[in-house]
């Protein structure tokens, strides 16, 4: 029975097992199911295998929406606990595990994925490729973040969830201070998610590099893939940092090193510091694509090209070299000094510049234009406005002296919300409903997505801007409660009532889904949005090889100019096209990683050798396996292409 | 496949291309990684906590011989690639055979050094300074490690099906790989061990 004992919850309440058996009898329901109407066979073969990138990219999709109520559920729990004085809903300890999971889960299980979405499914198709560069990493990439966030978020069911914070400071994530193996599922699920960011990184670098349509040079990329490519650099070099801070907090944890320890000379702060030098590379990771889809979207829907592109691009790699040298204003009140804290001040309100210039861009795109008010563009023009409050309170926080008041409060709460909503979520619910008929054939309700747009706006406005004001009082973040006297709670409460809003506005973006899932016509054209890029020149739904015959590019809106200017981009006959074959390795490496994972949490070390060599057999037998891929034949091709036009 | 005979055998298929591209990027990855862990040995190189410093427990000889080894691997890999552009499969494996053996020793003293540290109460939760010490050189060693058994398939891999545009792009990328643990040596034997003695 000892062995079993440290599986449990340590600070369980009636809600955790009420989650426990709820998601057992899910897994149980979904296992009966596949087994019921004989799906194993097509689930296996048609996506757990798969190594197109269209799928992979649906996947990254349905994990994102899934890891969104999640994460959402988690702030209405903290919103109502905080909605008024003294409450006793949540107890300090269940407050700290669900701030902490919810920002993870919120930035690198449904942010992260939700981008990895765009820039699997879009990428290929927007710069005229058959797939990317290396299709099997790009399947184990998914497969790792997947097993990464599965393993966090069995946390609060078995052993406990982390409770740290999203940033797990050092000496409170220590053993001292955190004694469950909260957070070493922390340590351990976003190592295994983080290395398959990593290589996804590799991966779209190599493919915009070397796979590009011919005739696309770099300054004729569409906008998505330019902001995806800076990205993508920002991954490959932030993300290793991650990978070594998550491991040298691993080591501190279970193995008794010396990195962040109060004693033996280890240093706490550095943890805060390397910490962020990868944490605020990633917010543009996140806000960067989400400016892409905003790019394409606005030019799209006000029927003209895009007001400086060149300016655009300059700026993303302004934003990204920044990015690196910033770290430190997320603790100016460490007391590094005055002359640290003034450059880190500089560099930060720095940033402010490059981010103007995108705004006012997109302004002049609009001025001028014909605009057409479709839900995506809803989001966008609702984006300019919120999002431009979010960096002006950025710059306040910016300033280091003026921080100290600042620092810690529901003000930073408020304005991380202020850019991350309206700049990332707004541009994720944007470029879903933007390309749902290129993935699915048909479009979403354009009400009810309009009504969730607006619903999402008003809630958030509702939720965030009371936050502003507490924060200045001095609400501090992260408490559980607060007593009467503070008068906090009216406030709190018109949070909780916005918080209320936002879900709602979440739960009809799922019906949107079901409502046009059933209704919505079906008879649509290829482009139905009238839209400028090379992913609406494909057919609907994308055939597997995404182009007969590829492309031939000679301006930046090579689909727009072949519409209107009769550019001629498909030239020539049908070749046989070669394409991968599917593969069954990285998805039994990665459920390897997930064993491998949960018994690291626990420390059980036999489990942890076992799974350690099986992980190296797989890449083994990866190096030994001889596969040349498959070839698309001509006829096969000419046949796709005649059912495709017909329809 | 197509292929382009006016290049070098690892690169005459637009996916060999690729994979190179992509390995590039990749190493640029692991001087990240690298980068992170030697930022974080400047940092704690002083925080010793009256335990023992570098210049306490440092000795000359064992790097030294490291040193010799892997640079030597670092120059047979190179050879051994020579000898694959010239299309001579038996020299190619001779070459990459003895790296690996070079390799192999590498780890041999370096697995001695890490006793020796341990042996004089140098151990990893001894203090900062050794925790980070004995990370850094143990990630640089576990890397090492990998790439032996690596070396190991490919070897097997260019023996059993000869050179062909795959086995002779891994080669080359593994050669990549094995040049680029020797410049870390050369940051780690600079930075590390000449600079913690003086």
């Amino acid at each position: 029975m000892d062995f079993f004992e440290r599986f449990a919850v340590p600070h369980p309440s009636f809600a955790i097992y009420a989650s426990m058996v709820a998601i057992g009898l899910t897994v149980v329901a979904v296992l009966a199911g596949l087994t019921y109407f004989k799906k194993w066979g097509y689930l296996w073969r048609e996506w757990l295998t798969t190594v197109d990138h269209k799928r992979i990219g649906i996947m990254y999709l349905i994990s994102a929406l899934l890891m969104l109520f999640r994460g959402g559920v988690d702030a209405i729990m903290m919103r109502a606990q905080l909605s008024a004085p003294d409450l006793k809903l949540l107890d300090a300890q269940h407050y700290n595990e669900i701030f902490t999971t919810h920002g993870i889960v919120m930035i690198l299980f449904m942010a992260m994925p939700f981008i990895m979405f765009f820039m699997n499914f879009v990428i290929p198709l927007q710069i005229g490729a058959r797939d990317v560069a290396f299709p099997r990493l790009n399947a184990l990439s998914f497969w790792l973040f997947f097993m990464g966030a599965m393993l966090f978020n069995i946390s609060f069911i078995i052993g406990g969830s982390p409770d740290a914070g999203w940033t797990s400071y050092f000496p409170l994530a220590g053993n001292e201070f955190s004694t469950s193996v909260g957070t070493n599922y922390y340590m351990i699920a976003i190592q295994i998610a983080g290395i398959g960011t990593l290589m996804t990184g590799i991966n779209f670098i190599t493919t915009i590099l070397k796979m590009r349509a011919p005739g696309m040079t770099l300054l004729k990329m569409p906008m998505f893939t330019w902001s995806a490519f800076i990205a993508n650099v920002i991954i490959v070099f932030a993300f290793p940092v991650l990978a070594v801070l998550l491991a040298m907090g691993t080591l501190d944890r279970q193995f008794g090193t010396n990195f962040f320890t109060m004693d033996n000379g280890g240093m706490d702060m550095l943890w805060a510091n390397i910490f962020w030098v990868w944490g605020h590379p990633e917010v543009y990771i996140l806000i960067l694509p989400a400016f892409g889809l905003y790019s394409e979207i606005i030019s799209t829907f006000a029927r003209r090209n895009l007001y400086g592109y060149k300016s655009m691009v300059g700026s993303m790699v302004l934003i990204s070299l920044l990015s690196f040298l910033v770290w430190a204003h997320h603790f100016f009140t460490m007391g590094q000094g005055a002359l640290t804290n003034s450059i880190f001040s500089i560099t930060t309100m720095a940033i402010a510049v490059p981010t103007g210039v995108k705004i006012f861009n997109w302004l002049l795109t609009l001025r001028k234009g014909k605009i057409v008010i479709t839900t995506p563009m809803l989001y966008s023009l609702l984006f300019i406005p919120l999002f431009t409050l979010g960096g002006v309170t950025g710059v306040m926080l910016a300033m280091s002296a003026a921080d100290y008041q600042y620092h810690n409060t529901m003000f930073l709460v408020a304005h991380f919300h202020n850019v991350i909503i309206p700049g990332v979520v707004f541009a994720m619910l944007a470029g879903l409903t933007y390309y749902w008929p290129k993935m699915f054939g048909f479009m979403l309700n354009e009400r009810i997505g309009k009504w969730t747009a607006w619903l999402l706006s008003i809630g958030f406005i509702l939720s965030f801007m009371p936050m502003y004001i507490t924060g200045l009082d001095g609400q501090a973040r992260r408490m559980f409660t607060y007593s009467e006297s503070t008068g906090f709670g009216p406030l709190n409460m018109v949070s909780f009532i916005g918080a209320g809003i936002m879900a709602i506005g979440f739960v009809l973006i799922v019906y949107n889904i079901y409502y046009s899932t059933r209704y919505a016509s079906r008879n649509i054209s290829n482009d139905p949005w009238d839209a400028r890029t090379l992913e609406w020149a494909t057919h609907t739904p994308v055939p597997e090889y995404n182009f007969a015959i590829t492309p031939q590019v000679n301006s930046i809106e090579a689909f727009w100019d072949m519409k209107k200017k009769g550019h001629v981009i498909f030239k020539g006959e049908y070749e046989k096209i070669h394409m991968p074959n599917n593969s069954g390795i990285p998805f039994i490496m990665s459920c390897i990683f997930f064993v491998w994972g949960f018994s690291f949490v626990f420390s059980l070390w036999i489990p942890v050798i076992v799974t350690t060599i099986g992980i190296f057999v797989c890449m083994a037998l990866r190096s030994f396996e001889n596969d040349h891929g498959r070839y698309i034949s001509v006829e096969e091709i000419e046949e796709t292409e005649t059912r495709l036009r017909g329809a | 496949m197509k292929m382009d005979h006016s290049l070098p055998l690892e690169y005459s298929t637009e996916e060999n291309k690729l994979k190179i591209l992509g390995f590039w990027i990749f190493l640029g990855a692991e001087i990240m990684l690298f980068a992170t862990l030697f930022a974080t040995y400047f940092t704690l190189v002083g925080r010793t906590a009256g335990g023992p410093t570098g210049a306490g427990i440092f000795e000359i000889t064992p790097v030294l011989i490291e040193t010799l080894l892997l640079l030597t691997s670092s120059f047979t890999v190179g050879l051994g690639i020579h000898a694959m552009r010239l299309g001579r499969k038996k020299a190619m494996i001779g070459f990459f055979i003895t790296t690996l053996l070079l390799g192999l020793a590498f780890i041999g003293v370096e697995i001695y050094e890490f006793v020796h540290y341990v042996h004089v109460g140098a151990g990893l939760q001894t203090s900062a300074f050794t925790s980070i010490l004995l990370t850094t050189l143990g990630t640089h060693g576990i890397h090492v490690t990998i790439g032996l058994f690596w070396g190991l398939f490919i070897v097997l891999q260019v023996w059993k099906r000869g050179l062909t545009p795959q086995t002779a792009n891994k080669s080359f990328i593994f050669s990549l790989y094995w040049h680029f643990l020797d410049i870390i040596w050369i940051f780690i034997f600079s930075f590390i061990y000449l600079k913690g003695m003086m």
